[in-house]
């Protein structure tokens, strides 16, 4: 029995919050993968574009509830992302045309487009700052929790209670549907398959007849459709908040390279590598090993590996290791 | 004379910025302002040795930046004897712990072959080390964080002036530069760019919560000034006596004698003020002017030449003999100090630490801004970058409440918009610099003042 509370414990407190943390890094490395994969520049602009995004879906999100739409037990923001996508997609085509799209045709080097991201930070930052402002806003509604603690505790007789928190299970299920209609976009598809031609090598790309217009627009539409989708996912969990997205995008990147940057599926996992590294390090084992071994052995301390004020700390150390042994990601990237 | 005709005008046209600020709005403004944008100046001279001399990305300039404060509280803080006697001992044995650690993997680095059982022997030396550590630390730390938390809670520092930590901020980064440059610099640009924003980000996390040594969230303050107290200065005969000697027009106008006293007092009040940021902007403007007169001296030295070559191309630089790691490494450490010193400068006129202030955009990516603004390759641009750039950012509300203003005028002043964007204003700042950006590197790529090369 205190066998099966342990893993009860581990599995509230570990397994259920990472892969929902892990979901969300995925969707936002993939989004960054994809920009360095095809566009090819690192975009410092990443935190704040999916903010951006959350954006619209919130006043969305406000606006049916104003007008008294909503979908029972599930959030009303489901319904309001379309429509926040729409917005985020259509602002990063015109952001492309005015800014991207000048270094692109001159073939300018990373360096240079990456430092322009910059400025579409700042700017982007700016303008949800001024929409919105830059407090912590929850637009969750619907029922809370799928399974709650003093519920499981009852069913189950157990002295740990599991609570599942419904939006994580929608961010779980809604990022799997989600990136693997993407794998099958990319490795099925006329377009998928010369998306990654072209990310492959770019000139043997276009001799073969693909339009590198239609290519970076999609690229752009799906990042939109992500950088929308793993925003809102990540505020419906946690909150809203600007800066707070901005911090993302540190841990978005050590996901994106420590998968292989440029690859998709290295990003996917890497968001769960990140996600399950962080939580893993910085829990107290007091209790586990408290069920686990024998009365006689139990622990004074906490038995926490490090303290959760580095959990950031846990990420960026794993990224600088990965960075060192093996430049290209643990899934094969690009080389760097 | 005539080449420099657009360095002369630009500088003039900033200068002349700030004599406005100080006329229109006040003195205390625009010398505040003049303050920062010398220590920007300093930070942007750091970051331009790297980007515009070496081509280095460094996006870690904020730990650099706050690794200079801390050697500020370091130095001037008054020790604390009863923490020192309370974990002093398990403090220093766990220094000499990791130095035995870090020796005792070189030498296993060193002096055996690569292979598998040499990864394991370093990782259990590692891990191993870690875990006597904590044992040996974690008592001391709880010791020293017990003494007297709500005031000190820290082991202090050596009380010595502060100024001194101008050079011991610097010798910190640097020293921290060292090492990243050791791990992160074979790494191409923008993956560079990337593992310093983070390496700096851990920086900043052990900084805030090693409470034993910074007081982490805490925040230090109160530390010692290399310039006057404005207390003090107010009941000084000569300070009075010069505040009346520079107002003596103005005060002669006043008949009435406790009237005459009273606006003196309040004339002293402002002065005193004013003269202490003063004093800072002069110690600042000679911190300036020395690292402006040795960059300037090394861009044009065989060195500076060298630094371009490697620069403008590696491979060739190489072929000819020059060691490029290493060249880089020297300059990364010399950018990183410099912008050090800047730290502690910045921590030096505030008179207090406050680790939770150190975030990327205001510390790495607006000193960016700076550079690649003013003019990236040229101390001179860069200097004038930290100056245009921090005079927007600190004047952009005003500018953008007029702004508001001008195109709202039709609106009721309680409509909705009105209101909103007024309430707003503060973030016009961020756009600002965005826009300012964007522009620059699509019309101007080289910045205000474009890097000039001319053999002497």
């Amino acid at each position: 029995m205190d066998f099966v509370n342990a893993i009860i414990l581990l599995l509230n407190y570990i397994f259920v919050p990472a892969l929902a943390y892990g979901s969300q890094l995925a969707l936002g490395a993939i989004f960054v993968t994809l920009i360095y994969g095809i566009l090819r520049f690192a975009n410092f602009a990443t935190g704040d574009m999916m903010s951006f995004g959350t954006m619209f879906v919130i006043l969305f999100t406000f606006y049916f509830q104003s007008v008294g739409i909503s979908l029972g037990v599930l959030p009303t923001a489901l319904l309001a992302i379309p429509f926040g996508i729409i917005f985020m997609v259509g602002y990063m085509l015109v952001i492309d045309k005015l800014v991207f799209k000048y270094y692109r045709t001159n073939k300018s080097p990373p360096v240079q487009l990456a430092m322009v991201s910059i400025g579409v930070m700042f700017v982007t930052q700016a303008v949800v700052r001024i929409i919105i402002g830059p407090s912590d806003r929850r637009f969750f509604d619907g029922e809370k929790f799928l399974i709650k603690a003093g519920e499981f505790k009852e069913m189950t007789g157990l002295n740990e209670g599991l609570a599942i928190k419904s939006t994580q299970v929608i961010t779980i299920i809604v990022t799997l549907i989600l990136v693997s209609t993407l794998f099958w976009f990319l490795n099925k598809t006329k377009t998928g398959k010369s998306m990654r031609a072209y990310s492959d090598n770019e000139d043997l790309a276009l001799l073969s007849g693909i339009d590198p217009k239609k290519i970076v627009m999609i690229t752009w539409v799906i990042a939109g459709i992500l950088a929308t989708i793993g925003g809102a996912l990540y505020g419906l969990d946690k909150s809203f908040k600007p800066f707070t997205y901005f911090n993302n995008m540190l841990p978005i990147f050590a996901a994106a390279i420590v998968g292989g940057i440029g690859n998709p599926f290295g990003a996917f996992l890497g968001g769960y590598v990140i996600a399950f590294s962080e939580i893993l390090l910085t829990y107290a084992y007091r209790k586990f090993f408290m069920y686990v071994l024998p009365e006689s052995m139990e622990p004074d301390g906490l038995i926490q590996l490090l303290s959760t004020d580095y959990k950031f700390a846990v990420s960026f150390s794993i990224l600088v290791i990965v960075l060192l042994y093996r430049p290209s990601g643990i899934f094969k990237g690009k080389v760097l | 004379m005539r080449k420099n005709l657009n360095v002369i005008a630009a500088y003039s046209i900033m200068m002349g910025l700030i004599i406005f600020v100080g006329i229109f709005q006040s003195w205390n403004i625009a010398l505040s302002i003049f303050n920062l944008c010398l220590i920007s100046a300093v930070m942007t001279m750091g970051a331009n040795i790297q980007w515009g001399y070496a081509g280095l990305i460094n996006f870690g300039i904020m730990g650099f930046t706050a690794l200079g404060g801390l050697a500020a509280v370091l130095i001037s803080v008054d020790p604390v004897q009863e923490a020192w006697s309370a974990g002093g001992f398990n403090i220093i044995f766990s220094l000499l712990l990791i130095i035995a650690m870090v020796l005792a993997v070189r030498y296993i680095l060193k002096n055996y072959k690569k292979s598998k059982n040499r990864t394991y022997i370093v990782a259990a030396i590692i891990i191993l080390g870690i875990v006597i550590l904590r044992f040996i630390s974690e008592p001391g730390i709880e010791a020293i964080e017990g003494v007297d938390p709500a005031k000190t809670g820290f082991l202090g520092g050596l009380g010595l002036p502060i100024i001194f930590s101008w050079i011991v901020g610097a010798f910190f980064a640097g020293g921290l530069a060292f090492v990243i440059g050791k791990v992160a610099l074979g790494l191409r640009a923008d993956y560079l760019a990337i593992a310093t924003l983070l390496i700096s980000e851990i920086v900043i996390a052990i900084i805030k919560h090693e409470d034993w040594l910074t007081r982490g969230v805490k925040n230090v303050i109160g530390l010692k000034r290399p310039a006057p107290y404005e207390v003090n200065l107010q009941q000084t005969d000569w300070f009075i006596s010069l505040v009346e000697k520079f107002n003596s027009s103005k005060l002669n106008l006043i008949t009435d004698l406790t009237e005459r006293q009273s606006a003196l007092n309040q004339l002293v009040i402002e002065g005193s003020s004013v003269f202490v940021k003063l004093c800072y902007s002069g110690l600042f403007l000679v911190v300036v002017i020395i690292l402006l007169i040795l960059t300037q001296k090394a861009l044009y030295s065989p060195w500076g030449r060298m630094m371009r070559a490697i620069r403008d191309n590696e491979e060739a630089a190489n072929a000819m003999g020059k060691n490029v790691v290493k060249q880089h490494l020297l300059i990364f450490v010399l950018g990183s100090a410099i912008v050090g010193i800047a730290g502690a400068m910045l921590v030096t006129q505030d008179g207090l630490f406050t680790p939770g202030s150190y975030r990327p955009l205001r510390y790495t990516f607006l000193i960016w801004v700076m550079v690649i603004i003013g003019g990236s390759g040229n101390n001179f641009g860069a200097i004038l970058g930290g100056f245009v750039v921090w005079f927007l950012w600190i004047e952009a509300a005003p500018i953008g409440l007029y702004l508001v203003n001008l195109t709202t005028a039709g609106l009721d002043d309680t409509h909705f918009l009105k209101v909103h964007l007024i309430e707003s204003v503060p973030y016009f700042r961020f756009l600002m610099m965005g826009v300012g950006l964007l522009v620059i590197m699509r019309y101007r790529p080289k910045g205000i003042l474009p890097e000039k090369i001319e053999i002497k």
